[in-house]
């Protein structure tokens, strides 16, 4: 840890505020109405929009309540999944596949399409050499999009169902999803698609390239349409590479600042929605008590990684050579990491991707020590609340701030409110459903796969780290984050059970989500008194913070004693 | 089914967009403005393509930098990227920092008198995230150039000033770590004719 790593962390910070509020306020006027936050300029936008609506014979005048919009969601969603299955199975027939990719086995094709819709980006394949250029541009790349916006128009819509004061409905999906896409997602895509270009990420229709080495050895080099998938992967909080080893291969994430650039898209957009949500709710402060909550945790988890890694494990250290930081290098633990980020930036990317639901790493995290490898597990365990997923992110986040009032209302005997709606029984139920699915499911999946054989078969490392690499990579799949300790094999039981896992921990809290918004938006707001419990303080800041630990951090902790924590004893 | 049509065609549309219109039109502006990173940054010699500036390549002989060691199969496969995956109690890993350190001391102690395990810089025996990782560390670099001068016949110093040159900084002075591309170092070695 030096103090110039220190400063490149907390730049990161301080432009995830100043980039993220003006866009949570365009994001705000854009939902509200599409042509006003263009700006009268790009009139013509306007036209476009209404043309899409006609084209595609949706009544986009029409609000829809929770459960129309639910329906929207998932039937404009499955087909995907078939869709995408399909690209991947027929891929060695189709075009745009200079490098003669054959067509993807049955359970991988699954799992990947899964995985794609869901944001997930989990990825039991190598990209480079698995899929063709049309699969990863029209399959993929779309999902990127697609998945991210649905998330998007699902916050939305449960935003308007706590703001608004009458009526039964929460908004119309196409018009959500549309504005996500055109208005917000692509002008950002352009921008981060042509500063990557420009620091060396390719971007071509060109097969692989073969070079004839300096000693006379034969390498080749994969490329393709590279740039515009990884712009959108970072963006969408999607973090599905275009090679296997993701953003640590110097074709995604060429140098100190393409590093900077993606590491500021991962959470941009999920900052922005906080600021965003504040505006739409009329609270701004609480909106930045909400942000607050979200950015003590991710400077525990930096507080905890970084100096894991810089310290190293004990078996790196025993090893005797020299992890010391200075005279000429970053030190500290350099497996399965890059030189050119070193340990400050590798730490601030894996805190930022498991706190997101991105999953895109810029470094392994198998070969993490126990403490640091310990981060991410346990973020993506909260259900990438902090700051999170596009969309999920905050929707997850409202789940656990439902409770937190909840709580404070029992301490003082008085119905609990939240920004003038009442909590009652129903609200409770759905919010619980939302935020204690996921981390349930993982628990279960992660037991039936490391207690049967065929599930032993995935493991890769022997001891207490074969059980974390499992325990992750349903943690990761349930939670739709799509990181992973790489060295998780791919077998039949492991690719149908994280299909299962993604697809639930996608749709259940989805679903929950907008029927707590369903039951919000109901309600006639309650005026403030002197017994309401404040929501804009730091009381609720730290209440936040303690439910969030409260739950999901006790329910991971015994499983945590079983992996990193018997690892880190171990040596 | 009121559903299902509006979907369907949306489902069409927005992959004709954001699946063909888009990456076409990126490809189009890298192709035209950022011509030799969109291609993949590759480097040519008397008209062959020879390596790229971010890949790794097999440099085994001493008269070359070595450059980090690699899990890819074989090494440095720029069509096959990945991690080593060895979690930090995994006896391999101890093992094979062990067997790299040991060819390190091999190779260098004839012109490091003294060398021990503790002069050598880590990332020198860890493999890399990518397994293609085009970089060093100047320590690393700094480690290797005594050896590169004894057998090219070249001053020390001028073997220095090769390595600064292959040196890429932090962007803008700031943003990551200062590395050392071993593969323009090795060209540019190659360039003096020396050894």
């Amino acid at each position: 840890m030096s103090g110039q790593g220190l400063t490149q962390i907390l730049v990161y910070a301080v432009a995830l505020v100043v980039l993220g509020y003006p866009l949570g306020v365009y994001m705000a006027r854009v939902y509200a109405d599409g042509r006003v936050a263009v700006g009268r300029w790009f009139g013509w936008l306007g036209s476009i929009e209404n043309g899409f609506y006609r084209l595609i014979r949706a009544d986009a005048a029409k609000e829809q309540d929770w459960k129309a919009y639910s329906v929207s969601v998932l039937v404009f969603t499955i087909p995907f999944l078939a869709l995408l299955y399909v690209i991947q199975r027929a891929q060695g027939h189709l075009f745009l596949n200079p490098d003669h990719m054959k067509g993807v086995p049955a359970h991988l094709s699954l799992n990947t399409a899964s995985s794609f819709i869901t944001n997930t980006n989990w990825q039991f394949y190598g990209g480079e050499y698995t899929m063709s250029y049309l699969t990863q541009m029209a399959g993929l790349a779309v999902q990127n999009f697609v998945s991210a916006a649905v998330g998007m128009a699902v916050l939305v819509a449960i935003v308007r169902g706590i703001a608004r004061r009458s009526g039964g409905t929460l908004g119309n999906f196409w018009v959500d999803l549309y504005r996500s896409l055109v208005y917000i997602l692509l002008p950002l895509a352009l921008v981060v698609s042509v500063l990557l270009i420009w620091q060396g990420v390719p971007q071509t229709f060109s097969g692989h390239a073969t070079a004839h080495t300096v000693q006379g050895a034969t390498q080749t080099i994969a490329r393709g349409p590279v740039a515009s998938q990884i712009a959108i992967k970072q963006l969408g909080t999607n973090g599905g590479g275009w090679y296997n080893s993701n953003s640590a291969v110097p074709f995604e994430n060429p140098t100190g600042l393409s590093n900077f650039i993606e590491m500021l898209a991962i959470l941009l957009i999920p900052a922005a929605q906080v600021f965003m949500f504040g505006r739409m709710v009329a609270a701004r402060r609480h909106a930045f008590a909400v942000f607050a909550a979200m950015f003590i945790v991710f400077v525990i988890g930096m507080a905890v990684n970084l100096p894991a890694e810089q310290h190293g494990s004990q078996v790196l250290r025993a090893s005797g050579v020299n992890i010391t930081q200075g005279n000429g290098q970053s030190g500290g633990n350099m497996s399965d990491k890059e030189v050119r980020f070193g340990q400050a930036a590798t730490s601030n990317w894996a805190v930022a991707t498991s706190d997101a639901s991105n999953g895109s790493v810029d470094g392994g995290f198998d070969a993490m020590t126990p403490a640091g490898g310990a981060v991410p597990l346990v973020n993506l365990f909260l259900g990438e609340v902090i700051f999170g997923g596009v969309g999920s992110g905050l929707y997850g986040m409202f789940f656990y701030i439902v409770m937190a009032v909840f709580i404070a209302g029992l301490m003082v005997g008085r119905t609990p409110e939240w920004l003038g709606k009442k909590i009652e029984a129903r609200e409770i139920k759905y919010a619980a459903v939302g935020a204690l699915f996921a981390p349930t499911m993982v628990l279960t999946l992660a037991a039936i796969s490391i207690s049967t054989k065929a599930g032993l078969a995935s493991v890769f490392n022997p001891g207490a780290h074969g059980f974390t690499e499992t325990l992750y990579a349903y943690d990761s799949q349930g939670n739709n984050n799509g990181s992973a300790f790489a060295g998780f094999g791919l077998t039949n039981l492991s690719a149908y059970l994280g299909a299962i896992a993604m697809l639930l921990g996608r749709f259940v809290p989805l679903v929950a989500g907008l029927a707590l918004a369903g039951a919000l938006v109901k309600k006639k707001a309650a005026p403030v008194s002197a017994g309401t419990f404040r929501t804009d303080g730091p009381t609720f800041v730290v209440l936040v913070v303690g439910v969030i630990g409260l739950t999901a951090g006790l329910m991971i902790f015994p499983a945590l004693t079983l992996g990193p924590i018997v690892e880190g004893l171990m040596h | 089914m009121r559903n299902l049509v509006p979907s369907v065609i949306a489902i069409v549309v927005i992959t004709a967009f954001f699946g063909f219109a888009y990456p076409l039109l990126m490809t189009g502006v890298a192709q035209v403005a950022f011509n030799h990173q969109a291609n993949g940054s590759l480097i040519k010699a008397n008209g062959t393509v020879v390596g790229s500036d971010l890949a790794a390549q097999a440099f085994t002989s001493p008269r070359y930098f070595h450059p980090r060691p690699s899990a890819t199969s074989p090494a440095y496969n720029a069509g096959g990227t990945t991690f080593a995956n060895l979690g930090p109690t995994n006896p391999d890993l101890a093992k094979n920092m062990k067997a790299a350190a040991a060819s390190i001391l091999g190779l260098e102690g004839p012109y490091n008198p003294g060398l021990t395990t503790h002069d050598i810089p880590v990332d020198a025996v860890t493999t890399s995230g990518s397994g293609i990782d085009p970089d060093i560390s100047p320590a690393n670099a700094a480690l290797q150039s005594r050896r590169i001068a004894a057998v090219r016949r070249l001053p020390l110093a001028t073997v220095q000033k090769l390595i600064d040159q292959s040196t890429d900084g932090r962007s803008w002075g700031f943003f990551g770590e200062p590395g050392v591309n071993v593969l323009k170092l090795n060209l540019a070695l190659d360039r003096t004719g020396a050894g």
